[in-house]
Formats: C-alpha cells, structure tokens, sequence
C-alpha cells in the first residue's frame, strides 16, 4: 500500500472552498497551527489545510472532494488524544470534528444518547443527569475530549472493569467512508443487528476506515451512592497482591487503581488529598451501587485489603472526601509536568499477576536510563501507565525517554500483555507494534484496511506499520523486530 | 491430550484448508454440528474442529479462560464453576455438546445480555487459522488492548466466513452472590413499560422476560441489593429450581413457543410497544428482543421490524426469505470486500452468514 510522497494536491484547497462554507477551510501556517499535534505534543506536523464540517453533509463532500484528488484525510475530534493518532499528514486534509457538537437525543426510556462525534464525554451524562442516567466511560480528559474520539480509540477511563470500555457501551454508529458512501453500523437503538460485527471493527480503528458522524451511546443508571477505600501498603509487591486476591473474592470494584510513593509524593503538596506518604503504594479501591450494597462491598474490600497485609485504611466518609482522594489520582500527570519540564506517559496493560515484577523491572530501567518515572495505573485493569519524566532541552533525553518507554512496551508484550491499553497506538507505538505483531498479522490488519479504504487515504501511516517500517525498526533496536512471538518467555 | 497431539490436529487442519484453498473446494466448519440449523446454508465438504479441544489457560484472579475451538461449553461452564465464576452472555447451547467455537462463530447471548453484555463484549483475544494456513493471535489475555483493529470481536458472529477460530479468550465473572427471580402478572405492554423503568433505576436486573401472561425478572448481585429490589418491585418470588428452570429454557431456547415450525425472532429497541403482529410473543432483554411463532406467510415482517427501528431474523421456517435480515448495499459491500481479503477462494463456510460470499 502507497502511504508516503504524495505531494498535497494543488486544487484542494480551492476544490474544498467549493463545497464548504468560507469558514469552513483553514489554510496556512497562521490558520494551521493550532493543529499540528494532539495531547502527543512530541510529535507535530503542520496539515496544509484544515476542513471544518458542520454537518454530515459537509463530511461527504469533503471525503468525496480528497477521494477525487487522492488526497489523505486525518479526522480530529478534540485534540486530546495520547498516541498521535491526531497528528496530521503533511499532504493531506485534517478533518476537525470540533464544530459537530450537537446532542441530537436523549432518550431517556430506551436509555440512549444520539451525538454529533464532537460532542465531549462529560456532556453525555450532564445531559442525562436529569433523567438519572450517565454514560459510563470517563477518560480522564472527559472535560474535553469528544465521542468521536472516544469512538476512534476505544477510550476507556478509571471505571473499565466494571463498566467496560467504549466498545461495550456504544450501540451503533453512522458515518462514511472516503468514498462518500453512507453506513451505518451497529443496531443503533436495538442491541444487535445482523451481519459481521463491523461496528466492533470501527471502534478503536483510529480513524482508518470511516469518519463517524454520529454516536448512539448507552445511558446507564447513576449508581445511588459511591464509596473509596484508600489502602496504604509497605511495598509494591503486596499492593499488587492484594489487588488479585481482590478480584479473587469475586469481588468487582467500581475503580481499582494503584499509585506508587512518587507519585502520592508528588501530587500531595497540590491537592492536600490526605494521601499516607509513608506507604509505599496505595490501592484507591471504589465501590458503587445501592446503599445497602456498598457498606456490604465495602467491608468485604477492607476485609481483603487487611489480609493482604495493608498497613492503613482509609475511608471516605462523604462526597468531598471521596472527590479529594480522587483528585491525587486524577492530577498526577499535572503533578509529573511540575516536577519535570516534560513528560512521557505509556499506556501497555498487563496481567495482574505479573504487576510487581514488572514495576520492579521499570525501576531497574530507571538507571538505565537515568530518568525517573511516577508509577499510576488502572491496576483492576493490569493497565500501567508509567509516567516518564525528561528535560527536552537536554541532548538525548528525550530519544532516551522514547527508548525507556519502548522497552517498557515490550516487556509488557513478553509478559503476555499489550503495547497500548487505552490511549491507541497512533503514531507514537506504530514501531512497539512490530513487537507484538507477525508480519501474516499485520497483513490481516491490512486485508481490513484496503477492504473500507482501498486507496489508503484514511489516516495513512497510524496504527499499522507497513512490513518496511518493521523492518528498518528491527535494524535500528536489535529486541524489537526479532523477539519470538508465541513461546516468549514469561514471569 | 499432550501438546503434540493438538499440534498434530493442528497441523492436519492446515493441510486440509491450503488443499480446499488449492482446489477452490468449500469447507463447512463444524464443532459439534449443534448449530446446523443457524445461518443461510451449509456448503462444503465438512471440516470437524471438535478433536481441537482442552482448555489451554484459566487464572480465576485474572478474570480469563483460553479454550480450543472445539472444548465443549459444559466442559468450559464446569471448569468456571468450580471457583463460583461464569460466562455472563449466558450462551444459548442446542445441545449437550456445543462447542466454544461455535458459541463464539455464532456469537449469541442469552437473557442476561441487556444487563452484562454480549458474546462480543466478553471477548479478548483469538487465534485465527487462515485460508492462507497461517495460525494468527489477535487480542490477548488482558481486559484492554487498543493495539491494532479489534479482528478478534470482528470474529465473533463471524460464522466462520473469514477462517476458523481455533482458540479464544474470555473475560469471566463471579457468580452473583444471590439470584433472586419475581413473576408478576401483566399484560405484555405493560411489562415491557416496566421493564424499561425498572431498567432505568439502579436496581441489580440480570433479566427480565414476559411468557405466558406473566413477567420474569431476575436479580443478581450482593444480597441487600437484590433483597431491596425485590421488595420495590413486589410480585411473587419463585422457589430457585423453578426460577432456574425458566431461565435456562430461555437462555437454551427450550420454551414451547421454540419447538414452532415458523419463528422470527425480532430485536427492536427495548421500549418498542406492542408490535403489529398476531399471537403472543416472547419477550426478552428487556423487551429488546421478541419472539413470533407461525405468523402467516404474507406477513410483512422486516417491514415491522424496520418501522420499530430493529430487524428480524428467521429462526425457523421456510417463508422467511433467507434468514438474517438483509444489510444495506454499503454494508453489504463491505461484507464481500473483508471476504475476497480474508478468503479469497471463498472456501470458509460460503453463503452461510450472506448469499454469494
């Protein structure tokens, strides 16, 4: 597949002006810049012009418009995305879905959200709050970050492991490919509908098969009360213990997440949470439901946390405080960029069981390296985000930080785990993806691609490396391209 | 069976599909044929997955089960049992032998699905034998992976159209502490309204069926929460054989109303109101799902379904006019270019989730 040297087409711009309104088109370093990269800001790239739909409509005749002149089409939700899956093509048209916002319905007694993709996460459940209903995935951006975004990368947020990710709380999908052809995916209001399951396909596919322009969600209820346990404990290792027996109780917490000495250390000073400084991990291990459910999960999640060997509990006692222990979780990557002028988050999930082996092995990694990390993650999950902390302005540091961070990915993948969790491979993981993938694999990754995109116009160069890019990666880092893939060794 | 007797079938089934791929030769993949009835036809010389069996992986704390193709589900359902966990998309089985690979390959979900999930959500990893004879993983073991497109989902109600899957991994989830069922005596409108409402309320529904005059709900989850729920909702509450009896015949299709010579099973969005449509249906998931037996021929029963914002398959029946419900041309396109790229021979199961492909 041709995914490099296209020269932007000398029409476009004109060829777009044609069939959007004037504001509609952006042109030029002034108008551009402001979309030259996503939350991945290592990675910038300045797109030659940038279309801003209003309407489904508008979507058609653009795709159509670069489908006509060949020219690539890069979808842009709200910018926050982790991995450069956002990032723009040089020759090619980013595509901003900020301007379709529009909740289209909510409809409280089927318990579903019709949205335009633009729409932010947050304003999904502040529209059914009034009904009691929400929709559960919370990226941690959900302030900002759209559903069509949401949509392309499978966002998943702290409360996965009981609510799922986007794949499991999206009932369908409309939207059109770049050949300007209308589909629509997914049951939409029913909970299925016939043929292959292109809808689980489309999401997370990072914007490479269709450009989505609307999202029928789910609304669940709004648990009655919520409840967190914070679990101090001496070492890492019995923190990540304690987080299996856990789930072996039979126990589903609401959110399940660990934060290492460095960060509690870190964030303290910021958000005065209450945080135990003297434990060398805390477990923030939430419970919601009705009352009665709660106070019986609450004690049975104490009950574990104590056999495991935590050295303190705390409990909160109202709404505040439960919002306070939160907000050391939620401000740590704030916290990572005022203790280091830059930082690098990875996002590779792992299985519980091997969590304290590979945090000891980053802390080796660490000197190596001669970089710090703060240690956060969806432990519930086994989804790792270590946090890498660099100075830019020093030679090397950062090619020393991407470095760590692909180590990092690999390792997660000999344990059995995967390169990226939540945050979508992009730009930013598309070498880590000859690690975890055979060349037949990445193929069938293809045969999916041509099939929705033939002449890969769609996000070119994101998500799946070509076998060349695999090749050049295995030559330039010795580990990456020729780890065995299916009797790696594990811990 | 040791590892180098899967490794054996492992390779024989290989062989079998580059001569078929060869030969341009149609294969009809078959775990234990339970399932025979389910697609648009059976072609192809038969290719038996069931001898691919055992179960390969299962860390009760980490919430997964990998399995062969061919590991039957009651072999699956009693490993998970024994540390009180279950697959929670209730799987309908038509028979004692059904396999995982067709549980997955058909992807269907029982009454449990509007409040857990579906076979789909529930999946996390697959290994995928090729028309190329190439033996590739997608997904994995953990509960999220974003890293490449989602094959492994995409495989599930696949039918086999794009090769065989001969392995899968499966999130799994405790058992309920308590399992409560109420039957309430209303009329079908009614308990669909009810059911909707009820649905809309944080209470701990795992099911909620109308049969016969009556409305099933079911509760699971921490007992003060299934107890306070069953006190809201009132209604009599059934001794647990009983209750467990009607939720298997739901979830296995064993109901009178399956042994019909006609039945279309219609899913529609769950707070659609009494359909124009002859005799008493069953209802489930919530109403999101209703079954009609023996409606006349000329019935126009897509038509219905389309109005209600759902469609409708033929379970059973020669009038149905092919079984799933027909897919938009785009959509349709789509199906026959994933094919030509996957199988390019056609050999997988031709025709049996979409004519021609």
């Amino acid at each position: 597949m041709r995914y490099d040297v296209l020269m932007p087409h000398p029409d476009i711009a004109a060829a777009l002006r044609a069939v959007l309104p004037a504001d509609g088109v952006l042109s030029g370093e002034e108008e551009c810049r402001p979309y030259e990269c996503d939350a991945l800001t290592a990675f910038r790239s300045l797109a030659p012009i940038v279309a801003l739909p209003r309407t489904e409509e508008e979507v058609r005749r653009v795709l159509l418009t670069c489908s006509r002149l060949n020219v690539p089409v890069v979808a842009r939700g709200s910018g926050t995305g982790l991995s450069g899956g956002a990032t723009p093509h040089a020759q090619g048209v980013l595509l901003s879905c900020a301007r379709m916002n529009r909740i289209l319905e909510v409809d409280p007694v089927n318990r579903i959200a019709r949205l335009e993709p633009g729409v932010a996460n947050l304003k999904i459940s502040e529209a059914a709050a009034v009904f009691a209903l929400y929709y559960a995935p919370d990226p941690s951006s959900q302030v900002a970050c759209s559903i069509g975004g949401n949509v392309a990368e499978n966002s998943g947020g702290v409360h996965c492991l009981k609510y799922g990710l986007t794949v499991h709380n999206v009932l369908g999908v409309r939207g059109y490919t770049i050949a300007g052809e209308r589909i629509e995916l997914g049951g939409q209001r029913a909970l299925d509908a016939p043929g292959l399951d292109l809808l689980a396909l489309t999401i997370g596919s990072e914007g490479l098969l269709m450009i989505v322009t609307e999202v029928t969600v789910k609304l669940i209820p709004r648990p009655p009360c919520a409840q967190l346990v914070a679990a101090s404990f001496t070492n890492v290792h019995d923190a990540a213990d304690a987080v299996a027996a856990i789930i072996a109780e039979g126990i589903i917490p609401a959110a399940l997440e660990m934060m290492d000495r460095k960060t509690t250390v870190a964030v303290e000073p910021f958000v005065h949470a209450g945080y135990d400084l003297s434990a060398a991990a805390i477990l923030l291990v939430e419970s919601d439901g009705a009352r009665e459910e709660v106070s019986d999960q609450i004690a049975d999640i104490e009950r574990v946390l104590l056999a495991c060997g935590a050295s303190a509990l705390h409990r909160s006692t109202s709404e505040a405080e439960r919002a306070r222990l939160w907000s050391g979780r939620k401000n740590a990557f704030p916290a990572a960029g005022r203790m280091s002028p830059d930082y690098y988050c990875m996002d590779g999930t792992i299985p519980r069981k091997v969590v304290g082996k590979v945090l000891e092995a980053i802390g080796e990694m660490e000197g190596r390296y001669g970089l710090q990390t703060l240690n956060v993650f969806h432990a519930g999950d086994g989804n790792l985000h270590p946090v890498i902390m660099f100075d830019s302005n020093e030679p090397g540091s950062w090619e020393r930080a991407d470095r760590f961070g692909a180590e990092i990915l690999e390792l997660c993948v000999r344990v059995g785990g995967t390169i990226t969790g939540e945050h979508g491979v992009g730009i930013e993981k598309i070498n880590s993806m000859c690690v975890q993938f055979s060349p037949a694999e990445r193929a069938a990754f293809f045969a999916v691609k041509q099939a929705f995109d033939p002449a890969g116009l769609l996000n070119p160069g994101k998500l799946i490396p070509t076998l060349q890019r695999c090749a050049e990666f295995g030559k330039m880092h010795v580990h990456g391209g020729a780890l065995p893939h299916a009797d790696l060794p594990r811990f | 069976m040791g590892a180098g007797g899967e490794e054996a079938i492992l390779g024989e089934l290989t062989e079998r599909i580059r001569a078929a791929a060869l030969a341009q030769q149609g294969l009809r993949l078959k775990g234990s044929g339970s399932k025979d009835f389910y697609g648009e036809s059976l072609a192809g010389e038969v290719l038996e997955l069931g001898a691919f069996r055992g179960i390969v992986d299962y860390e009760p704390s980490e919430l997964v089960i990998t399995a062969r193709c061919g590991t039957p589900l009651s072999e699956l359902e009693a490993a998970l049992g024994t540390h009180h966990q279950f697959l929670a998309f209730e799987p309908p089985a038509f028979g004692a032998a059904t396999t995982l690979g067709g549980v997955i390959a058909a992807g269907l979900s029982g009454p449990r699905r509007p409040y857990a999930g579906a076979a789909r959500d529930f999946v996390l990893g697959t290994r995928l034998l090729t028309a190329q004879g190439e033996h590739l993983r997608f997904g994995g073991q953990v509960m999220k992976n974003v890293a490449g497109f989602d094959v492994s989902r995409l495989l599930c109600g696949s039918l086999g159209i794009l090769g065989v899957i001969t392995e899968v991994s499966l999130k799994v989830m405790p058992r309920p502490r308590l399992e409560e069922t109420l039957r309430l005596e209303l009329p079908a409108t009614e308990a669909v309204e009810a059911f909707n409402r009820w649905a809309a309320l944080p209470l701990p529904l795992s099911g909620a069926a109308w049969w016969q005059a009556s409305a099933w709900l079911r509760l699971s989850g921490a007992p003060p929460a299934v107890r306070a729920a069953c006190e809201r909702i009132g209604g009599e509450k059934l001794p647990a054989a009983e209750a467990e009896t009607f939720w298997d015949d739901v979830r296995h299709c064993r109901l009178a109303i399956f042994a019909s010579d006609s039945l279309w099973r219609l899913s529609v969005p769950a707070a659609t109101a009494r359909l124009p449509l002859p005799g008493e249906p069953l209802i489930d998931w919530g109403g999101a799902v209703r079954w009609y037996a023996n409606l006349p021929a000329e019935t126009p029963v897509r038509e219905i379904a389309l109005a209600a914002g759902g469609t409708a398959l033929g379970w059973r029946g020669a009038n149905t006019g092919g079984r799933f419900h027909p897919l938009t041309p785009a959509v349709a396109d789509l199906h026959r270019r994933l094919k030509e790229r996957f199988d390019p021979a056609g050999i997988f199961n031709p025709g049996r989730l979409l004519a021609g492909i």
